[in-house]
């Protein structure tokens, strides 16, 4: 149960303003069905740039249904320059706050008016640019920058609950670090900035392995007129072929585990995985 | 004072039952007058030891095992890691594990967190599931090798109610040699099981899904089958098992167990026809909503519903000003940002996957409740699409 405050739950069940502004000044959409909202938002304009009506359509939780809601109310009676400086925090206050794992709504609610000024400005937006950082929620590094030094953010969850960028796969989780070390400056006191322990390069790794193959394997496969070949090397499973006699034998997988995968584990990793070949 | 839990309307069993009456009541005097410990050579303690084996031999009873099988521990989540923790322990050089992509998050963080918790690295077969949330056995038979160590595959499906055939594969595994381990969490007190003339050697139950008290439950461990403890301690549960037995807890999942034996009939029977009912009033009632899982090879409580074009957590929310209790599988609803590992792994679209709400039901449901829901959810759900972008209309 998300910890939701009267103004959000009030705005989510009695949303105002729904619905598209017919021969609207300006329409912005962001979002999309994979991320799991998307807000589409227009406005009307009289001549002299106020804002006259605002309407939303939105897919998603309540607070997205909420931040748009509230966000129609505070754009109506602005200008559309005082309109330009609504930001993410502005929303999430006229709500009376957000859980932080939704600040995100606030940030859609943001962009999506941003995108309708440009529109009513006939300007291209400056987000659209940028390159995208997480594939998964199609976040850019330059919306990750803007969100780092409007919200403060100090650390990779952090970024996520603002921009959901690193909530999917986690791929682009070392990038963001980057951004954030990047953006906040030596300055600042950045969390969870370690890097991973040092592991060993599978280049390392690869020596390694054909030292001991060579050196402990092969002798005694020999004298059976057997062989092996290292083929491949991916983290910790390391593939490998049995040659000559070794390879009609029976006992293979045997002398996979019991020999070949003892040794290296004992003289190089200990948590290698040894693997035939697959035919 | 009304009590708000009197008027809603529960169909969130899968995430956890009402105690029973019957069970509470045999609870209370534990909780009370009855506190000896069980291992004590005075009667008042030895007496709840043998109220304790009451206990153990009703849980064999519903699932057809013997009570030296049964061991009492603190939850499903304990009952997985000791199962599959026991085999790795046994099985030292043996490095590879098979498991499914649907498991619930006790045997899936474990399988993922295997490096860390035992210093050896593992490698897992995830096996996949189609559009209905099924395995496919050649997969599974594929996987079997020389190195696995066991095979932990659930009985049921938590999200989706899908069965899966847990007898042909625990026999195809002690064929080569391999264990075989089932959280049965979701299916015992649903369907019948009877372990008596089956190959698992491990099986997860809990407590609180079957009407009984939260914080117990049972590892079922066939006789024969080499164990080694997750938690040695004391004495308890013949040294399988350490720590003073949750009595009150242990006789309540002894009397939920009974109860369920009783209860297994009307299960397979009204809850079923109830459930159809709701499945069919739903799919009827709103456009564009489909079913997650298997039509038929399904637990007869649970049905799992994507509403396209809206949000669960939306849906949720909406249902509970109706005081209507159940789950989604979307991702604001988990706090992470994607849509159920469940979901993902049938390749639900992103469209359904994100508005997917389960019902899961019980033998306290009534057909006045599945009327009331069949009723309020199609405006709900219009509601959420008129203010959706994506909505486009029937
Ligand atoms: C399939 C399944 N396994 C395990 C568990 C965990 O059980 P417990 O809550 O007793 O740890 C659950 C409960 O959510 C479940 O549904």
């Amino acid at each position: 149960m998300w910890e939701y405050t009267d103004k959000v739950q009030q705005h989510f069940l009695n949303p105002q303003n729904v619905g598209e502004v017919e021969k609207a000044s300006g329409a912005g959409e962001v979002g999309s069905l994979a991320c799991g909202d998307a807000l589409k938002l227009s406005f009307k304009a009289d001549a002299n740039d106020i804002i006259i009506e605002a309407k939303f359509k939105t897919f998603g939780c309540a607070s997205a249904i909420a931040s748009s809601s509230v966000l129609t109310e505070i754009m109506i009676g602005k200008s559309v320059d005082e309109a330009l400086k609504i930001t993410n925090e502005d929303i999430a206050d006229a709500l009376g706050g957000l859980p932080k794992e939704k600040m995100h709504c606030s940030v859609m609610g943001r962009e999506a008016l941003e995108a309708a000024i440009a529109d009513y400005r006939g300007l291209v937006l400056p987000m659209a640019e940028g390159e995208i950082v997480c594939e998964c929620f199609g976040v850019t590094d330059l919306d990750v920058i803007r969100a780092v030094n409007e919200s403060n953010l100090r650390s990779v969850e952090e970024i996520t609950n603002f921009t959901k960028a690193g909530g999917g796969c986690g791929k682009c989780e070392d990038r963001l670090r980057e951004i954030l070390r990047e953006a906040v400056g030596k300055k600042a006191e950045v969390v969870n900035l370690d890097p991973p322990p040092k592991r060993m390069t599978t280049l390392q790794k690869i020596k390694q392995i054909e030292e001991v193959l060579e050196r402990e394997v092969r002798p005694g496969l020999k004298k059976d007129g057997g062989d092996i070949e290292l083929i491949d090397v991916d983290g910790d499973f390391v593939t490998v072929s049995l040659r000559g006699a070794c390879k009609s034998c029976k006992k293979s997988q045997t002398t996979i585990k019991e020999y070949v995968e003892k040794k290296l584990r004992e003289l190089v990793l200990d948590n290698l995985i040894v693997e035939e070949e697959s035919q | 004072m009304t009590n708000v839990r009197d008027e809603i309307v529960y169909m969130d069993n899968n995430a956890t039952t009402m105690v029973a009456p019957e069970v509470v009541e045999v609870m209370i005097p534990y909780l009370g007058n009855l506190y000896g410990n069980p291992s004590s050579m005075h009667t008042f303690g030895g007496l709840v030891g043998q109220d304790i084996s009451d206990a153990r031999r009703k849980v064999a009873d519903l699932i057809g095992a013997t009570p030296e099988e049964v061991i009492f521990t603190s939850c499903g989540t304990e009952s997985d890691s000791t199962a599959i923790l026991s085999a790795l322990r046994t099985f030292p050089e043996k490095r590879h594990i098979i498991t499914t992509r649907v498991e619930h998050p006790a045997v899936k963080s474990l399988c993922e967190n295997l490096e860390m918790v035992t210093g050896h690295k593992y490698r897992v077969t995830r096996l996949k599931v189609d559009a209905e949330g099924m395995i496919d056995i050649d997969e599974y038979e594929a996987a079997l090798t020389e190195d696995t160590v066991i095979a932990s595959i659930m009985w049921a499906n938590n999200e989706t109610g899908n069965i899966y055939p847990v007898e042909k594969m625990a026999t195809m595994a002690k064929q080569r040699g391999i264990l075989f381990h089932t959280d049965a969490v979701q299916a015992v007190g649903k369907i019948p099981l009877d372990l008596k003339n089956l190959d698992i050697d491990f099986l997860s139950l809990s407590g609180h899904k079957l009407h009984g008290p939260k914080g117990v439950g049972v590892l079922y461990i066939k006789r024969g089958t080499h164990f080694v403890p997750f938690l040695p301690g004391g004495h308890q549960e013949h040294g399988r098992r350490g720590g003073t037995e949750n009595v009150a807890s242990i006789v309540g999942l002894g009397k939920a167990c009974e109860l369920a034996a009783a209860n297994m009939e009307e299960e397979n029977t009204r809850v079923k026809r109830l459930r159809d009912r709701l499945e069919e009033g739903l799919l009827s009632g709103v456009s564009q909503s489909r079913l997650n899982g298997h039509k038929t090879d399904r637990l007869p409580n649970t049905t799992n519903i994507s509403f396209e074009f809206v949000e669960g957590e939306a849906i949720l929310l909406h249902m509970n000003q109706h005081k209507i209790c159940a789950s989604s599988g979307s991702a604001c609803t988990s706090g992470s940002l994607e849509p159920s590992h469940v979901l993902r792994a049938m390749g639900v679209p992103f469209t359904a996957a994100h508005g997917s709400i389960r019902f899961s039901l019980s033998t306290y449901n009534s057909e006045e409740e599945i009327d009331y829901v069949v009723e309020k959810m199609p405006p709900i759900i219009e509601l959420l699409r008129k203010m959706s972008p994506f909505w486009k209309g029937n």
